[in-house]
């Protein structure tokens, strides 16, 4: 076999030294090889190190850190003592970098094809007279929409799924041997995303271009890799090509990875509830902006509803109006049995205290400033009208509850991981003693296995306490597992709603059917399975 | 939706510039009021009989309510009539004409030689961030602004009008003067100016440009292969330009309406000293244009950043 286009020995990063500071290793030591014309996916959870090393490929550190060991090699030349000129001559030539939020890695203030050609007037030997047409070409295969025009708006002006491929598109303006992908699609829709990796997977199979591919999701790697490595904690965990690894994981790290993607169906037992909410003919918007338009949902008692859509679809407008938080313009929402005041004014304390949400983003839902003990404590205080001293033993509790540690309760939240400040709202939630939590996208910032954990979590509360829930989220995956009716929803309106058995068997809505489709399986061919499927769909109409 | 075209946004903020002029008015005007001690009296001395006083006074139409009198004031104003002197009888607007015209030339010459070079500075410090060149240009921009302007003004003329003798320790400017004449005349205070703005419009380019440099387009840049000089000014400055123009426009204001002491330094006359002679001599209207001309001149300037600021930016300028 030839020399490796890109070959990392035993390479260290840490943090910078600092006083008073103990240097951190991000990385301890990790091999990475990738050959001409090869995609090797690394995967793991956030804080493997993944990004870094992707980096490291390029010869690039983040602020705050440094390349402190093992070595580099780009087509045989050493990296960590190339000296900044030196690499600044192969980033964009030799090498190029596609970032997981295209929305801000691309410029506000240039037009997109002033940001494409850059490489070009960075590096002038490889500008000529048709770089433009190129780019141009290259919007065509990106299938971005009128390519001759397209590079004359600005980013802000076209929409995130073009921005994904259009940066893709700057990525490969230069020819570069080797593309290091960060997270290209995790930030999209499942529909959008099905159509990036698509074309991300053919131009870099037409152009015989190298590529390191970045995710936590294990079923989108292993669509797009010959190889996969596995971090975690900085350290690799293995390496296997992408059907063995899929197949015969030698480490159990990796099983669990494999297993949270197919994780055990929830069994619904629960046939003849009565409604706990029911949602009645309800319009509503922003301004002159209508966003929900006649929609009707009941939640059963104690069971789970999940509310499924892609980003625009109104599912969190739907959820902000169930909570108060915004006006109907028509329509009504009824708790058990009674009809609630729109506004959140005009609800008892104890309609309040009955619904309870759980937001996507822990960091945004708590006040940095104040320890786990007052965040959980104070919604004893308000909802139960607990001393100051008895909302403290009701937070000890309700971390037990959660399955922390009591130990946490004198902490902040910017003391916690992610899975545990996701914990400490649930909590937070619980100490109301609701009858009903609604959860916006509690799992979609969390590692699949930490998000597992979450969703254990809720579904044993449900056993304990007989709360119900309502979901709202974009994972199919997830609704599968846990929902037992699903609605679905698209441009602000119900495409389809009912039991989850009948929502997921055949025949199919139409929505639905993309969204199930489009949701990325773990095995081998599942990408060109679903395209060629959607094809053929399309050649049928 | 979408946001606001940027016609509405200027038309908006050209509105509450008036509104803004127009409270200024109500202030200036009611704080000339409460100033103690009667016009009258303090025209005609102390030796003055009552019925002199009374003449005056009615002359002046003194005895008239105060929303009347603010009410004529301002329509006077608005049509451009702003009344006669106390003190000395002339007409207000030929008072005020060549000492706005000496205060606009040595502020203007002060801001052109001042905001090219700080923000130029201000982009150098950046570039080399935490380098000797950003430290030094850091430090001794703090100590220019933690000097009192009136001190650096004296020490000023020590070194150029006294120990070199290259320039005149009186800036008076004249008619007569040829352009470079009045330049020369005006050096010093011009330099006092420069050093005494610098250091903040220095300061806000750099950290308005440091803010945005952990932004993931930076990292873009550099993962292209762009020089830091290009990242500095092709990728970070653009984005930085709305609190550079606001430290720009704000820096013109001051040097036309803050300019007080360094006129009196070097007996330069300016709007500054006419109106401070104008509130000793309780002459009233001179003192009520001089505020609302201030006030106009703060007004207009902001309305400036704000459009320019709103014309910088793509996604005012094209909404989608």
């Amino acid at each position: 076999m030839s020399a490796p286009l890109l070959d990392i020995r035993g390479l260290r990063i840490s943090t910078e030294p600092a006083r008073n500071k103990a240097q951190l290793d991000i990385l301890k030591g990790v091999d990475l090889t990738v050959h001409r014309g090869e995609v090797v996916g690394l995967i793991g959870e956030s804080g493997a190190g993944k990004s870094t090393l992707g980096l490291a490929a390029m010869g690039y550190a983040r602020r705050g850190l440094v390349l402190s060991g093992g070595e580099i090699y780009l087509e045989g030349q050493e990296l960590r003592s190339a000296g900044d000129e030196g690499l600044r001559h192969l980033r964009g030539r030799k090498t190029s970098y596609v970032a997981q939020s295209a929305a801000a890695a691309f410029n506000p203030a240039h037009k997109l094809m002033q940001q494409v050609l850059e490489v070009t007037r960075i590096h002038h030997d490889l500008s000529n007279s048709d770089v433009r047409s190129k780019a141009i070409d290259l919007f065509d295969r990106m299938k971005l929409p009128d390519p001759e025009h397209f590079g004359d708006r600005y980013p802000h002006e076209v929409s995130g799924g073009q921005l994904q491929r259009a940066m893709t598109a700057m990525a490969l303006i230069g020819e570069p041997d080797l593309i290091v992908f960060d997270e290209p699609t995790t930030a999209l829709d499942v529909t959008t995303q099905i159509d990036v990796l698509a074309i991300i997977k053919a131009v870099i199979r037409d152009l015989k271009t190298a590529a390191i591919y970045i995710t936590h999701d294990i079923a989108v790697v292993a669509q797009i890799s010959d190889r996969i490595k596995v971090l975690r904690h900085g350290e690799e965990v293995e390496e296997q090509p992408t059907h063995d690894l899929l197949n015969n994981p030698t480490q159990s790290y990796t099983r669990e990875l494999l297993k949270a993607r197919s994780r055990q169906q929830h069994v619904p037992s629960k046939n003849h509830l009565e409604p706990i909410l029911s949602v009645r003919d309800v319009t509503a918007g922003y301004g002159n902006a209508t966003i929900l338009h006649d929609i009707s949902v009941n939640l059963r008692q104690g069971s789970n509803l999940a509310i499924v859509g892609e980003s625009g679809s109104g599912k969190s407008t739907l959820a902000r109006l169930i909570m108060g938080l915004l006006q109907p313009s028509q329509g009504s929402v009824a708790f058990k049995g009674e009809t609630l005041s729109p506004g959140l004014a005009g609800r008892s304390a104890d309609q309040r205290r009955n619904l309870q949400m759980v937001y996507q983003l822990p960091d945004v839902a708590m006040n940095p400033r104040q320890t786990i003990s007052e965040i959980i404590g104070r919604a004893a205080q308000v909802f139960r009208s607990l001393s100051r001293s008895a909302a403290r033993s009701r937070a000890a509790e309700l971390l037990d509850l959660v399955d922390l540690s009591p130990e946490l309760i004198d902490r902040y939240p910017g003391q916690l991981s992610g899975g545990q400040k996701q914990r400490v709202c649930i909590a937070r939630a619980l100490a109301a003693d609701p009858e009903l939590i609604i959860c916006d996208e509690v799992t979609s910032a969390l590692d699949p296995l930490v998000a597992d954990g979450i969703l254990d979590l809720l579904m044993r509360l449900q056993e304990q306490l007989g709360v119900s829930y309502i979901f709202i989220t974009h994972d199919m995956g997830m609704v599968r597992a846990i929902a037992d009716d699903v609605v679905v929803m698209q441009h602000g309106r119900i495409s389809e709603q009912g039991r989850k058995e009948a929502v997921f068997s055949p025949p199919f809505a139409d929505y639905t059917h993309l969204l199930i489709s489009s949701t990325p399986e773990i095995s081998e061919g599942w990408l060109e399975r679903a395209i060629s499927e959607r094809k053929m769909a399309a050649g049928g109409q | 939706m979408g946001g606001a075209s940027v016609t509405t946004l200027v038309l908006k903020r050209l509105v509450s510039g008036l509104v803004t002029l127009f409270l200024v008015s109500l202030m200036v005007f009611v704080g000339t009021e409460i100033l103690p001690g009667d016009v009258a009296e303090a025209i005609l001395g102390q030796q003055a009989t009552p019925d002199a006083v009374q003449a005056l006074r009615d002359k002046l139409d003194l005895d008239r309510p105060a929303i009347e009198r603010y009410g004529l004031w301002l329509w006077d104003f608005a049509h451009g009539d702003l009344g006669q002197s106390l003190a000395s009888g002339r007409e207000v607007s030929d008072l005020i004409a060549g000492r706005l015209g000496n205060t606009l030339f040595l502020a203007l010459t002060a801001a052109i030689i001042a905001i090219p070079v700080s923000v130029g500075l201000g982009l150098l410090a950046a570039l080399y961030e935490d380098k000797l060149a950003d430290k030094s240009i850091t430090i001794s921009t703090l100590i220019f602004v933690s000097t009192p302007d009136f001190l650096i003004g004296y020490l000023l003329l020590l070194w150029g009008a006294v120990t070199l003798g290259w320039f005149p320790a009186l800036s008076r400017i004249s008619d007569s003067m040829s352009f470079i004449e009045q330049l020369h005349a005006i050096a010093l205070p011009c330099l006092t100016l420069a050093l005494v703005v610098s250091a903040h419009t220095m300061r806000l380019t750099r950290a308005a440009i440091l803010s945005v440099m952990n932004q993931p387009y930076i990292e873009m840049a550099e993962l292209k292969g762009a020089t830091r000089q290009r990242i500095i000014l092709y990728h970070a400055f653009p984005n930085a330009l709305a609190p550079v123009l606001n430290i720009v426009m704000l820096t013109l204001a001051y040097l036309i309406v803050g300019v007080v002491v360094v006129e009196a330094v070097f007996n330069y006359s300016g709007m500054g000293r006419l109106m401070i002679d104008a509130v000793s001599k309780r002459d009233m209207p001179l003192v009520q244009a001089c505020g609302l001309i201030f006030a106009s001149v703060y007004v207009a300037l902001n309305l400036t950043a704000d459009i320019l600021s709103l014309l910088a930016n793509p996604r005012r300028r094209r909404p989608k």
